[in-house]
């Protein structure tokens, strides 16, 4: 006996055990034919970064909206039509100056305000930045590109309950005076999450 | 519940995959839609939800990716809530179907207090058993309250099936060096913690 079960042991492929719960949920009638691809869809085209980037751009360039953001950034990403799930009670919006730098992490699972910055890449729901970031933050951050100043402080924000945040990146001097369209296009989830900012602040290398 | 899942601060990580090649697995986009139903269907909550992935065998749950975890989040909880059986599910695959583990009991809120921005404020040195949005490394530290959150469903309630009761949530300051003397990178940490895992520091 021994032995011979060893493959019926081990795990099922983990697409064998999604598809197994589909058929179960179908046989049940509580999924709906189709809801799958339309969740999918609804999910890739509506909670994109380019929301989160008008949302930048729009404070950029019009300081009652900023101020309208900086306190009460839930109902301000609403004026431009961006909605946030019911877990989502709140939206706290971190401003960058040359001087602070504000980073988002969730160390307990993944959770990011993904109806407005895009769904969290791969690395920040992986073991590594979710261990790393809040002990070694300068140290993490200079291994992803941004080698921030000593004189900068570093904020960290944990995402632990149902509030959610994102960062205001500072508007890099050099597109003073363009226009909110071609200033989102400048605008990267990255630099919404905190792992790299638009101006230029990395320390120049010495030597 | 102190688990696999509370990483911030764990040492012995390697570097961030900050740029990893794009990758296609199908069934990955079906489980976040699986678990969307169930959630809209009120079939499970997200404190629920997050409990269960808490609660997923240690090394399962630190060697399945991201999507695996949610996955088996969404089909333990259809187990326990009556909807599946793990029969029917193990039944259905070629091997076994891994679920997570009963863990508990949950715990009602604390008396309710106040606290004010600026105030400077300990976390209660408890140990909870259940779900709790506490991470570990603030755990008996002091921070400065920054911010009150709108009320929230208390989480450790929620996610146990226990009537819930909803209370703010305070961003709390800490300092890095106070986390962890003397080994962490200076910065400020920021935590969103429900009040009843407060206390005042006077």
């Amino acid at each position: 006996m021994t032995g011979s079960h060893a493959t019926q042991s081990q795990p099922a492929p983990a697409a064998q055990r999604a598809a197994a719960l589909e058929t179960a949920l179908t046989a049940r009638g509580i999924l709906p034919p189709g809801f799958v691809d339309e969740f999918n869809d609804h999910a890739e085209e509506q909670w994109v970064t380019r929301n989160g980037a008008q949302v930048v751009a729009r404070a950029w360039t019009d300081s009652a909206f900023r101020e309208r953001l900086l306190k009460n950034g839930k109902s301000a990403v609403a004026e431009l039509g961006f909605g946030m799930p019911e877990h989502h009670r709140h939206l706290v919006v971190l401003e960058n100056t040359p001087d602070i730098h504000n980073l988002i992490v969730c160390t307990l699972c993944s959770c990011t305000a993904y109806t407005i910055i895009g769904a969290a890449p791969d690395w920040y729901k992986d073991l590594e930045y979710r261990a790393r970031v809040v002990r070694e933050s300068r140290t993490a951050l200079k291994e992803m590109g941004l080698d921030l100043p000593a004189s900068t402080e570093i904020r960290v924000w944990d995402t632990t309950a149902d509030t959610r945040y994102m960062v205001l990146p500072v508007q890099p001097p050099a597109t003073y005076g363009w226009s909110p369209e071609k200033l989102a296009d400048i605008v990267t989830q990255e630099s919404m999450i905190g792992t790299s900012r638009l101006d230029d602040v990395n320390t120049p290398v010495k030597g | 519940m102190d688990g696999m899942h509370d990483l911030g601060g764990k040492q012995g990580f390697g570097r961030i995959n900050y740029r990893p090649e794009p990758h296609d697995e199908t069934w990955e986009p079906l489980v976040r839609a699986l678990s969307a139903l169930a959630v809209k269907k009120k079939i499970y909550n997200m404190d629920e939800y997050r409990h269960a992935i808490e609660r997923m065998a240690p090394v399962h749950y630190l060697s399945a990716p991201y999507y695996e975890r949610v996955l088996t989040a969404a089909a333990t909880l259809c187990v326990e809530k009556g909807i599946v059986t793990a029969e029917e599910l193990a039944a259905l695959v070629d091997g076994t179907f891994p679920l997570s583990k009963p863990i508990g009991p949950g715990r009602p809120n604390a008396p309710a207090q106040k606290f004010l921005i600026g105030e400077t404020v300990r976390v209660k040195n408890e140990f909870v058993s259940g779900h709790v949005r506490m991470p570990g490394y603030i755990r008996g530290k002091q921070g400065v309250v920054v911010a009150e959150s709108p009320p929230y469903p208390f989480p450790d309630a929620a996610a146990h099936n226990m009537q819930v009761t909803e209370e703010p949530t305070y961003d709390v300051r800490f300092r890095s060096l106070e986390l962890w003397p003397d080994s962490a990178d200076e910065s400020f940490i920021h935590v969103g913690v429900f009040q009843s895992y407060l206390e005042k520091t006077g």
